[in-house]
């Protein structure tokens, strides 16, 4: 039990389950699905396709914030990206042609990829700090994208761009392959490479890496390029939605959703370890509140209190203070734990000193943030310091 | 006491014109928004007129009173992402509490309190609970959002008399027209240059900024000045909120979306760096007046449209940066 309380993936995932419990007894029928002309229906598949810009979103945010930045500037990427595609598909004499679209995602990815590129320039060239680096694209991207619709609400209609969203392959919606299929190979990537521990040393401490021979400077600026080309795409998924391009609105406060999501997976804002699995419980967590929020017959408008009272909860039973609580609690529960202390011991250094080697895994400051699976020397560290403070 | 305030605030004054390095930013600030006024000045006619700078500071009253109070969260170190919802919720409960039939004295510390005890609430899970600022607040930021639409969905008129006399309540000097609104803002701002500079509060979120082992480390009530500098920020939001709702007669969930952006903008426009430690209430005043000023040209233009603003600021705020980033730079 304390393991599984102790492991990151529970409060998100807990989280989740409470949604869908309440959501199963307001609406018995919530977890049915059925099929239909091949093609499977019901609220899990309506969440997981409402949830798919947002998963995008919070993949690129997750790299991002491991390096310790931050990127504000993806909702301001979605709109242009969308604008974009469809202004191109609009002024195209065949807007029903799958070369037409095929060109239009390339130039609203490519044109993305540019938008992300810049952000990381601005971060590692310049080094301006990334709140504010993207702060500036956040402000002038929907200037921007207001620039290419010309102020309009751009809509067409393209049967192959619609696809992109809301056809069917194998099932499910195309825009859940997208999104999860992505993710997936992100994850896979970066997590049988040596990437995802390149990331991680540049976030826990930039210098030390650099001097480790890690090339931060690079795997930053990469990292926003990526979380460029996601938010395009996402973009790309939303104006496919709704088939409209509105420079105004389409994927507003998307980042703030995708940084929840990332804080509710339990990678900190202040970089470093960061866990892709937390990220996708997270975002389903954001998807099946809206979901529920209208299940229950509540103004859809009240949705960010329920999202603050979900952000506070899971933020604060992240909190330091509140997990030494549960291990303080636990060890007096438990007092043979003490023979476990000894071994541990070496391991409970302090965040500070650890970063200087980042080619290992660097055991020692993950445990507060991220328990690994055996919890019980972690226990220990976190009391020693409540006996030291 | 007032002559020695006053001496060292225009000692203050007259270094100012010397090029000490902390004013830089600011005095780049001042640059640039001269330099707007002239060149609107000599484009357009009636741009250099005493209506246009009143119109400035009747028009962004409310985005005074979030700047001075975002400057302290930022000197600190932090951010505050609320203080736009904030600024909503109190002018909803405004609105709604006088509808009510409440009499204003009443109703405006109501507004007011509920602002600070935001920012309590922001203080105390970044300073207690260590969660971060951007998070703390950006679940501020929601859940005063929410609340604004189960207080009220729809836009409530304010017409409640005492309400509408304290609102329309001006004054001209010479050609210059003074608000209620600009009054209470410019109030909040010369608090703000005073708390900052003359108390040991001012000092320590100064000291906090700069480096918050050190100065936890120096004895100064680190805790306790920022969790202060939170509360200060989201009086001020709602402060804001009693300013917009004298400007528009109403309370509306919907407003200030968006606004802390402009109220970041404007404070890193006005010279503090979002590090914390160095900074000016009197450069976010400019940063406003400068964002203000963007406004009224563009609106001065008439046929560029609204989403150039968004552009410029941008572009300005880009500029800021990296001339910052330029100066930080040599320092060291």
């Amino acid at each position: 039990m304390r393991q599984a309380l102790r492991h990151h993936l529970f409060w998100p995932v807990a989280a989740l389950v409470v949604l869908v419990v309440a959501n199963t007894i307001a609406k018995p029928s919530f977890l049915q699905v059925s099929v239909i002309d091949g093609h499977l229906f019901g609220a899990p598949i309506d969440i997981l396709r409402a949830a798919a810009p947002l998963l995008l979103i919070a993949l690129g945010m997750t790299l991002v914030i491991a390096t310790r930045g931050i990127d504000l500037s993806v909702g301001a990427v979605v709109a242009v990206s969308g604008a974009v595609a469809l202004e191109y598909i609009s002024a195209s004499p065949d807007p029903g042609s799958p070369v037409t679209v095929l060109v239009a995602v390339a130039i609203a990815l490519g044109l993305s990829l540019l938008l992300g590129l810049w952000n990381g320039f601005l971060v590692t060239v310049l080094g301006i700090q990334p709140i504010i680096a993207t702060l500036i694209l956040m402000t002038a991207g929907r200037g921007v994208a207001m620039l290419i619709t010309g102020g309009f609400i751009t809509t067409v209609t393209s049967e192959p761009y619609k696809g992109l969203n809301s056809g069917f392959f194998l099932g499910l919606p195309s825009a859940v392959w997208i999104a999860v299929g992505l993710f997936v190979i992100v994850a896979v990537t970066v997590r049988r490479t040596a990437l995802g521990m390149l990331l991680e040393a540049t976030g826990i401490n930039p210098a030390a890496s650099r001097l480790a021979g890690v090339r931060s400077r690079t795997l930053t600026w990469t990292v926003y390029a990526a979380a460029g080309l996601f938010a395009g795409l996402a973009g790309i998924l939303v104006s496919a939605d709704t088939m409209a391009a509105d420079a105004n609105n389409a994927g507003i406060f998307i980042e703030l959703d995708a940084i929840l999501a990332v804080v509710i997976g339990g990678t900190a804002l202040s970089g470093g370890k960061f866990n892709l699995s937390g990220t996708f419980a997270g975002v389903l967590v954001i998807a099946t509140l809206e979901r529920t929020v209208t299940v229950l017959g509540i103004s859809p408008h009240v949705t960010p209190l329920f999202m603050a009272l979900v952000v506070v909860t899971v933020t604060l039973l992240q909190s330091p203070r509140v997990r030494e609580r549960f291990a303080v609690a636990a060890l007096r529960r438990r007092p043979v734990s003490d023979v476990a202390r000894g071994g541990a011991a070496q391991v409970s250094d302090d965040g500070a000193g650890a970063p200087a080697s980042p080619g290992t895994e660097a055991p020692g400051p993950d445990i507060e943030q991220a328990p690994v699976p055996d919890a019980e020397p972690s226990a220990a560290p976190d009391d020693e310091k409540e006996v030291t403070r | 006491m007032t002559t020695t305030l006053s001496e060292r605030a225009t000692s203050g004054w007259v270094s100012a014109l010397r090029p000490d390095r902390r004013y830089l930013p600011v005095l780049g600030t001042l640059a640039v928004l001269a330099l707007m006024l002239v060149i609107g000045g000599t484009r357009y006619d009636n741009f250099l007129t005493p209506i246009v700078y009143s119109n400035l500071f009747i028009n962004n009253a409310h985005l005074i009173a979030l700047a001075v109070g975002m400057t302290f969260v930022i000197l600190t170190g932090g951010i505050d992402l609320s203080v736009g919802s904030v600024l909503a919720l109190s002018t909803v409960i405004i609105a709604s509490l006088l509808q009510a039939g409440w009499p204003v004295a009443v109703v405006l510390p109501v507004a007011v309190l509920t602002g600070s005890l935001i920012g309590l609430a922001h203080g105390v899970m970044i300073q207690v609970f260590g969660v971060q600022p951007f998070v703390a607040t950006l679940a501020g930021m929601f859940f005063a959002r929410g609340l604004c639409f189960v207080i009220a969905p729809e836009s409530i008129p304010i017409d409640d008399p005492a309400f509408t006399a304290l609102a329309g309540w001006d004054s001209w000097m010479g050609h210059f027209r003074t608000t209620a609104a600009v009054v209470i803002a410019l109030a909040v701002v010369v608090i703000g240059f005073v708390v900052l500079h003359y108390t040991r509060f001012g000092r320590t979120v100064y000291a906090i900024g700069g480096g918050e082992q050190s100065a936890m480390l120096m004895g100064l009530a680190v805790s306790r000045t920022k969790v202060l500098a939170y509360v200060v920020s989201g009086t001020c939001a709602a402060l804001g909120g009693l300013l917009f709702a004298m400007g528009n007669r109403s309370g509306y969930a919907l407003n200030g979306v968006a606004m802390e952006l402009d109220a970041i903008a404007a404070v890193v426009i006005g010279g503090t760096l979002l590090t914390g430690g160095t900074g000016f209430v009197l450069g976010s005043l400019l940063g406003v007046l400068t964002l203000g000023t963007i406004q009224t040209v563009i609106q001065f233009e008439g046929n560029l449209s609204s989403w150039w603003t968004k552009i410029v600021i941008g572009v300005l705020l880009l500029i800021f940066v990296v001339l910052q980033r330029a100066l930080s730079l040599r320092k060291t």
